[in-house]
């Protein structure tokens, strides 16, 4: 798409053509009949021209003229008992990858990053990946049963659990497999698709530990845990013991201060901060102490990342540092030149974010962002950096840094290691190309 | 085995069987549970022991020594019985995968399982099936027992998981047309998995404290020189996911760039019947086996159309089909029932292909 018509007045947003032009106008524009977009300017500056007598317009109708939300009564309390976004939010939804997955029982809906704020991820926005379709489970008919190499094998009601200790923490939770369409070459447009298998939510449950400790867990031989789903595909995965010991693993039955959503396994999951999604086992059913791996599904013939040998790495679990910008990011157009508030997320699987660095010369300078509070260890943490830009060609890139030093990766440096065939653990700095034009593109430059 | 002994961290040591009565002495815990989130103890009447019924009815995991294997056997012709009636549908025939699931089979070969690894692993065209990259058999009995059939888990007897097993396995040329696999004999055949050594652990992404594959350095100024744009969004791509002016907010300093002939604000609100109708397919899993033009696994919308036009029993029969699933009218692969649908929803949908899946 070629540049939009600059505004008179130079350095005013000029609002996007789908905002005030006509269907036939639009068609127009979409064709690729660009011409007729700057007549279209022409022609709306000059009525408006022509409306004041030809003298300078004494203002905008929305403030001049009474709009109807300030001249009725507006809606009752309650008329939506469970609060809605706005009807013009509506483009902000999950959405699916087409062709990434063969049946969307078994596959992935995208968080629209491109358009979230701060570092909570709203409910109804947390990206979906099932196994076998979700279930909304009976929590009357909920239990959890801890077995295996515990004193007392124990069957807990969701009351039960309910009344025990709580913590509530904010962390994230990304998939494994997040950009993981990247590892060769581009290949999604837009930051919801190359990097929306990621949310971060107030969590609340009770710490695993707590439990395994009230049931007398065999503290030397039992050093994994089985954490296993109640829905269809029985999800299974291990989890190291020494994370658990850690106290930050949660029998989660809060998020973001409602129950958790069907679709993030009502009515009880897993948390397991800074290990990629799969391991936060949904519809929660049982936890096994035991004294080796489980060797499932999900860890033997998916999970596993290939290796340039032929091997396959097993168990790579911890996310590490990444991050990367929002806004601007792919699939968008800047609508003029001048200031921008550069904003994006950055999170580690291994702590804190201590920095990030923005670049927008493709990585050959850099200035570091300010960073929002609060930052928490493996949350996601907001970054926002202001940024003039001349209407050149530019390549945009965030690069995080973590409290144990760890610098975030370029593409190149993890192929040289991983070469091109794994799909999980892609943690590259992502670099959004902005043209001439305004628009910004997803490219992988280093 | 060995490679189990990998996973046992820094300096901890197994115990062995004799001093299971010291792991459940009452020592304080010696970790973060110390920070007085618990007061364990106050806890009585809170959790019941479970009951040995309900361990068994639940605790259904097998592990790669075996643990929790259930006494039974199979034959892989048995296998194949069960596989031509419930399996086929989304796997394909010979698991070399359908529009449902990637391919189970194919990629080994017999060098393989003297070598323990898949060397098709180290072809970049070469599709990853299940079996190249199998280390476990246990992975594969547990997993048929625990998930499969997809839209019916659970629903296999032991020595039918046995049977899929010992087919999957001859299909993936680790086992002979003739073979039963039984808990006898699976540690035989575990030492026959082509990739029984294909796994490692050599990484530092199991532990927090692990070591990174890359440290890249935070240079600040004149960093890369000459830098590249070694890889763009292909052309191609650019629409592929719809219009991308609609998947971003319509106010604030940017807009979703528009990728498509049909523009935000023009859509209709309503979708069209065509649209309306293949939501309701996606919903109840028609569309992995069926397309509106082209056969796939199942007859194509248009085919049914013109095979039953003029039968005025078509709607009854075509509803019951879709309600309680079937089999042999268009081969022999059976069409589940469509679960997820309502009785209104199954003879929406069946009206629209009747009436040959209008727009």
């Amino acid at each position: 798409m070629s540049a939009l018509p600059r505004a008179a007045l130079p350095g005013r947003l000029q609002r996007a053509p789908e905002g005030f032009l006509q269907p036939a106008q639009i068609r127009e524009v979409a064709a690729g009949r660009r011409g007729f977009l700057r007549s279209a300017f022409a022609a709306a500056a000059g009525l408006r021209l022509a409306g004041a007598a030809r003298a300078q317009p004494p203002g905008e109708e929305v403030i001049l003229r009474p709009q109807p939300w300030a001249t009725s009564l507006g809606q009752p309390v309650a008329a939506f008992p469970y609060g809605q976004p706005s009807k013009y939010e509506k483009n902000l939804m999950r959405r699916e990858s087409p062709g990434l997955t063969r049946v969307s029982a078994a596959s992935v809906a995208f968080s629209p990053l491109q358009g979230m704020f701060g570092i909570i991820t709203a409910s109804g926005l947390h990206f979906e990946r099932h196994h076998q379709g979700w279930e909304d489970i009976d929590p009357s008919k909920h239990r959890l049963m801890v077995n295996g190499l515990v004193k007392q094998e124990t069957v807990f009601t969701m009351d039960e659990l309910m009344r025990l200790p709580s913590v509530s923490r904010i962390h994230f939770i990304e998939c494994g497999a997040n950009t993981g369409m990247e590892w060769g070459n581009v290949a999604v447009p837009t930051v919801q698709y190359t990097h929306g298998m990621l949310s971060c939510s107030e969590f609340t449950g009770v710490r695993l530990i707590d439990v395994l400790d009230h049931l007398g867990y065999d503290r030397k031989k039992g050093r994994y845990v089985l954490a296993e789903g109640g829905d269809g595909s029985g999800m299974t995965r291990t989890i190291p013991m020494e994370l658990v010991e850690s106290g930050e693993v949660l029998l989660a039955y809060g998020m973001n201060g409602e129950m958790l959503r069907p679709e993030n396994g009502y009515p009880l999951r897993l948390v397991v901060p800074g290990v990629q999604g799969v391991s936060w086992v949904k519809w929660l059913r049982r936890i096994e102490v035991g004294d080796m791996p489980y060797a499932t599904k999900d860890e033997t013939v998916h999970y596993v990342d290939l290796m340039p040998n032929g091997q396959l790495r097993q168990y790579t679990s911890i996310q590490e540092a990444k991050s990367v910008i929002t806004t601007p990011s792919g699939g968008q157009m800047l609508l003029d030149k001048g200031f921008y508030n550069v904003s994006g997320i950055a999170w580690s699987g291994r702590g804190k974010i201590k920095r990030v660095d923005v670049s927008s010369d493709g990585g050959r300078n850099w200035r570091s962002a300010r960073l929002e509070t609060p930052v928490l260890s493996k949350a996601l943490t907001r970054f926002n950096i202001g940024w003039v830009w001349d209407g050149a060609p530019a390549i945009l890139q965030s690069r995080a840094m973590d409290e144990t030093g760890y610098v975030q990766p370029k593409i190149n440096q993890l192929r040289a290691v991983r070469g091109t065939r794994s799909i999980y653990h892609n943690n590259a700095i992502q670099s959004w190309q902005v043209a001439q034009s305004g628009e910004v593109s997803n490219v992988q430059a280093y | 085995m060995s490679r189990l002994t990998e996973f046992l961290h820094g300096g901890l040591r197994v115990c062995a069987s004799g001093c299971t009565a010291l792991l459940f002495s009452v020592a304080p815990p010696a970790h973060a549970a110390s920070e007085n989130v618990a007061q364990v103890g106050d806890w009585k009447g809170i959790g019941r022991a479970a009951t040995p019924a309900e361990v068994r009815a639940w605790d259904i995991d097998v592990r790669p020594d075996f643990k929790g294997l259930p006494k039974g056997a199979g034959t892989v012709a048995r296998g194949q019985e069960i596989w031509e009636s419930k399996c086929a549908t989304c796997h394909g025939v010979f698991g070399e995968a359908t529009h449902v699931f990637t391919p189970i089979a194919g990629g080994v070969h017999s060098e393989d399982l003297k070598a323990g690894h898949t060397a098709s692993l180290l072809k970049p065209t070469e599709a990853r099936t299940t079996v190249m990259k199998l280390s476990h058999v246990s992975t594969l009995w547990d997993y048929i027992n625990r998930a499969m059939p997809w839209n019916a888990p659970r629903s296999l007897s032991i020595d039918e998981v046995y049977a899929v097993t010992a087919y999957v396995l001859n299909l993936g040329s680790v086992l002979p047309d003739d073979f039963t696999l039984s808990n006898e004999n699976v540690a035989e055949v575990q030492a026959r998995l082509p990739n029984r050594d294909g796994m490692t652990m050599d990484h530092g992404m199991w532990s927090v404290k692990g070591k990174p594959d890359v440290r890249n350095v935070a240079c600040m100024k004149g960093c890369a020189v000459d830098v590249k744009v070694a890889s763009v969004l292909p052309e191609a791509a650019r629409p592929a996911h719809g219009n991308l002016a609609d998947q971003n907010r319509t106010i604030g300093p940017v807009r979703g760039v528009v990728t498509a002939a049909q523009v935000a604000g023009t859509a209709p609100a309503v979708p069209s019947q065509g649209v309306a109708m293949l939501q309701l397919a996606n919903k109840g899993a028609c569309l992995s086996c069926h397309q509106i033009e082209t056969k796939v696994v199942g007859p194509a919308f248009r085919e049914v159309a013109a095979k039953y036009k003029g039968d005025p029993k078509a709607f009854a029969t075509l509803i019951a089909k879709v309600k309680n699933g079937g089999q042999g009218i268009w081969g022999a692969i059976p069409m589940p029932p469509a679960q997820s649908l309502s009785d209104e929803e199954i003879g929406k949908l069946v009206r629209w292909v009747l009436d040959g899946t209008p727009q």
